[in-house]
């Protein structure tokens, strides 16, 4: 039995694990196993327990039971330690790299070169170009983590696996932050070290990459295994349906319906400096119309962030102007914004766009509760406000035990539902929306895509702004690219490709 | 206006590095405390936990080294206490330290009633380190900057060390390089396999011992006997030091000369009677250089990123 299962080439097995978190049970009875030198696919929807199980495989959490076998020896992991010499390497989804350290440091971190306790800089500068040569991961080893491209800090991560031996990768989600470009280089080094036998196992709810690179593929799907499958006899759709436990519509519906431009939202010649004082608007452009969306595409750290709040009015504009509907609102502080027409859906849902600990109906209504019909005098109309706060939480779906339940203790999807319904409701001229599904699934997403599209049918002029190259290309009427802090071209999605919008995402127009 | 001149002389600048000692001491412990991520105001506590320390076995034993080794290691445990109530019981970090300043405070002062009979005051110790103050051989001659720094006193000496020591500690070693990535982001140091508890214990601890032996130089170095909250808000105004030195054993040190300096100055203003002013406004000098140099140089310098906040690797949902 033993004898052949070696030869099967089977290193790792993970059996009937099951992970109970304080509130949730993340994983429940998994059972899965990897060969020596495949590429696995892990595909799930955000929060089907992906994370959770690799991370059990990596020592990092306990789980409450199973085994776990690699190379055919039951493995007692209580640290990422015991992983790590047995082969393991992790490169998170959210980059575990030391922003002021550099590279070299962050490669050899916990496993320094020298003696006495000291380190020796001169040697591990050394290894480290050696083995960025050995793998063909081109990074400086003298530069600090906080100046690369997410591309590159990846790049770094998985050095730092390969530095400590790695015979068995994961990748959780490596793709989420790459351009297209970039993935189509990860694959590349994906399939290298794949022929120096390393086995990989790749994380991601993507149904074209599970095609694109792996040959064999675990569903999970709300904690449980929902299948396993040889790639290649799979089809997306097929995917999909187990991914999400129903058919899914993997296109929208929509039809630009724009006739004639009258003026919405305008920003003129922006500038912006980010809070180190460095310009991060430079000139920057553009108009939205009513009826219209247009979808701003970019890397992060080109300027999303500055842009969407020196629009809701939280930064301070060096020079220009933002015009709504022809008015100057440049010096209005974000109250006037609101009171002239704005509504904004914040990327950090968690800093400006809830009061976690605060109810349902304080947040749904929280721009309004100055205002009649929800004040009389200094008095909060609470009966007034429960009633219309029923009413949005009905109208959007929210999943809610009451309007008194903390906001905190929704899920993610529905917490987006709760700025969406306070947003939407203001029936605002121009919308400003910034990564409206980051870390959501499938189901959230559709709604959320659906609900902005109604607001463009309503003649709200939409402006929004993702890293994911998908939202953009299923929503927007014209899309532009965002290239350190100016808007560097502008494309109708009909007709262009990813690969283009990416190649001028990473300054390609500038060559 | 001639005679306010002749007030900066060697002399002011000798006390000058003899008064920030006890501030460079519990900076620079604040620094490796910090840069591992864990915020620490008890020092003044620690402190004062050092001096009375010092002053009781220099007493019983007649022996000033005793009394400073036993302060350094009463810092030490006594830094235990806001290890374990941060990183093991993920207390917040501002109330353990405020939590063991005023036990400090209660603790020496009963301790001092208890050991000597009486409060406010404790005996003077029989032998004092200041009667081991020496010149350095050679250093000693070198015109101003010999008498200023190499003619100090034992503790003095050992701060100019510690410096050196821990700006290699920080920058050159494995250990140092852990303390400053578990400041910075403790989860990538779990995910490859370098505990953050231990680094963080060991870092507090260290804060302990520094500020122990700062003790230890306000009641047997600088002077003779344990006065009941002796400490005066040194232990605060290092905390400044740390921070408007950018969290590094030099910026520390420089930043403690500062406040060094404002307090040998007023010494000085106050015994030289040039200006008819009441002399609390002297004392004051300082406190207020405190409010300056953290004001002005704050914003300049970017702390640990993870400093304060609570660790745990399964963290509750969010
Ligand atoms: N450290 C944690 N503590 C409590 N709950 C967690 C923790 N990590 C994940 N969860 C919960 O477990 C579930 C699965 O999460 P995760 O494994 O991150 O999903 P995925 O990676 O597939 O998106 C989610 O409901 C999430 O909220
Ligand atoms: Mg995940």
């Amino acid at each position: 039995m033993e004898r052949e299962k070696r030869k099967d080439g089977i290193c790792l097995r993970m059996e009937n694990i099951s992970k109970q978190f304080p509130k949730v049970l993340a994983n429940e009875n998994i059972s899965i196993y990897l060969k020596r030198g495949e590429i696995l696919a892990l595909l799930g929807e955000n929060g089907a327990g992906k994370s959770t199980l690799m991370n059990i495989l990596y020592g990092l959490y306990r789980p409450t039971c199973g085994q776990i076998y690699i190379n055919n020896h039951e493995a007692t992991l209580l640290s990422p330690k015991d992983a790590i010499s047995l082969g393991l390497g992790m490169v998170h989804q959210h980059f575990m790299l030391i922003e002021n350290l550099t590279v070299t440091e962050n490669i050899v971190l916990g496993m320094e070169p020298g003696s006495w306790g000291f380190i020796d800089f001169k040697k591990a500068r050394k290894i480290v170009k050696e083995l960025s040569e050995q793998y063909h991961l081109f990074v400086d080893p003298d530069a600090k983590i906080e100046g690369l491209s997410v591309g590159q800090q990846q790049r770094v991560e998985i050095l730092k696996a390969l530095y400590r031996k790695a015979t068995i990768l994961i990748l959780d989600e490596p793709t989420a932050v790459l351009t297209p470009q970039e993935v189509d280089g990860l694959f590349v080094v994906m399939r290298s070290l794949q022929e120096r036998k390393v086995s990989i196992i790749i994380i991601t709810h993507k149904l074209e990459e599970v095609k694109a690179i792996s040959g064999r593929v675990y569903i999970l799907r709300r904690g449980k295994l929902a299948g396993e499958r040889v790639t290649k006899d799979i089809s997306k759709a097929e995917l999909a349906h187990l991914m999400v436990g129903r058919d899914v519509v993997l296109t929208l519906n929509k039809e630009n319906r724009i006739t004639e431009k009258k003026p919405g939202f305008t920003l003129q010649n922006l500038f912006v400096k980010n809070d180190n004082g460095v310009t991060a608007l430079n000139n920057l452009s553009l108009e939205v119309c009513p009826g219209e969306i247009v979808g701003i595409a970019g890397v992060a750290g080109n300027g999303q962030k500055e842009l969407e709040e020196v629009l809701i009015g939280i930064r301070r504009i060096e020079k220009g102007n933002i015009l709504l509907t022809g008015k100057n609102i440049s010096r209005y502080g974000v109250k006037k914004r609101i009171q002239s027409g704005l509504s904004y859906v914040p990327s950090d849902r968690y800093r400006y766009g809830l009061f976690l600990s605060m109810k349902v109906s304080e947040n749904i209504l929280a721009s309004s509760l100055d205002r009649k019909p929800y004040v009389n005098g200094i008095n909060l109309r609470l009966r007034v406000i429960n009633r219309r706060s029923e009413e949005l939480v009905t109208m959007y779906g929210i999943k809610t035990p009451s309007v008194h339940e903390p906001v905190s203790n929704l899920s993610g999807g529905n917490q987006q539902k709760v700025i969406l319904a306070r947003e939407f409701s203001r029936e605002p001229v121009v919308l400003v929306v910034s990564q409206p599904t980051r870390g959501l699934d499938v189901g959230a997403i559709e709604f959320i895509h659906s609900e902005i599209l109604k607001m463009r049918d309503r003649d709200t002029a939409v402006l929004l702004i993702s890293m994911e190259l998908e939202e953009i290309f299923a929503l927007s009427d014209r899309i532009l690219v965002l290239y350190e802090g100016s808007i560097v071209k502008e494309f109708d999605p009909g007709k262009t490709s990813h690969k283009e919008v990416g190649y001028y995402m990473t300054g390609g127009g500038e060559r | 206006m001639n005679d306010f001149f002749t007030l900066f002389n060697v002399e002011l600048l000798h006390s000058t590095i003899r008064l920030s000692t006890p501030i460079t001491l519990a900076a620079v412990g604040a620094t490796i405390c910090e840069r591992a991520g864990i915020v620490n105001i008890a020092m003044e506590g620690l402190m004062l936990i050092g001096a009375f320390t010092a002053v009781f076995f220099a007493y019983i034993t007649g022996n000033p080294w005793i009394g400073l080794l036993a302060a350094v290691i009463a810092g030490g445990i006594f830094s235990l206490l806001h290890a374990y109530a941060t990183i093991t019981l993920h207390l917040d970090h501002v109330v353990s330290g405020a939590v063991l300043n005023i036990l400090a405070l209660g603790l020496t002062n009963y301790l001092l009633i208890l050991a000597f009979g009486h409060p406010g005051t404790s005996e003077p110790v029989p032998v004092s380190l200041a009667e081991y103050q020496f010149a350095v051989p050679f250093l000693s001659q070198i015109p101003v900057i010999g008498p200023v720094f190499f003619n100090q006193r034992p503790i003095v000496y050992m701060s100019f060390l510690l410096i050196i020591f821990f700006t290699l500690f920080l920058y050159r070693t494995k250990t140092g390089l852990h303390v400053r990535a578990s400041g910075e982001h403790p989860l990538a140091m779990e995910t490859i396999g370098v505990s953050v508890y231990r680094i963080r214990y060991l870092a507090v601890i260290i804060s302990g011992l520094t500020s122990g032996l700062a003790g230890a130089f306000l009641s047997i170095e600088n002077s003779n006997v344990f006065t009941s909250g002796m400490t005066g808000g040194r232990g605060f105004i290092a905390l400044a030091a740390n921070i408007s030195g950018g969290w590094s054993a030099v910026g520390s040190f420089l930043a403690s000369l500062f406040f060094g300096f404002a307090e040998a100055f007023q010494y000085k203003m106050q015994a030289a009677r040039l200006l008819d002013l009441p002399s609390e406004l002297f004392v004051m000098f300082p406190y207020i250089a405190t409010v300056i140099a953290v004001a002005g140089l704050v914003r300049k310098s970017r702390p640990p990123k993870a400093v304060g906040l609570d660790f745990r690797i399964e963290k509750q949902a969010d």
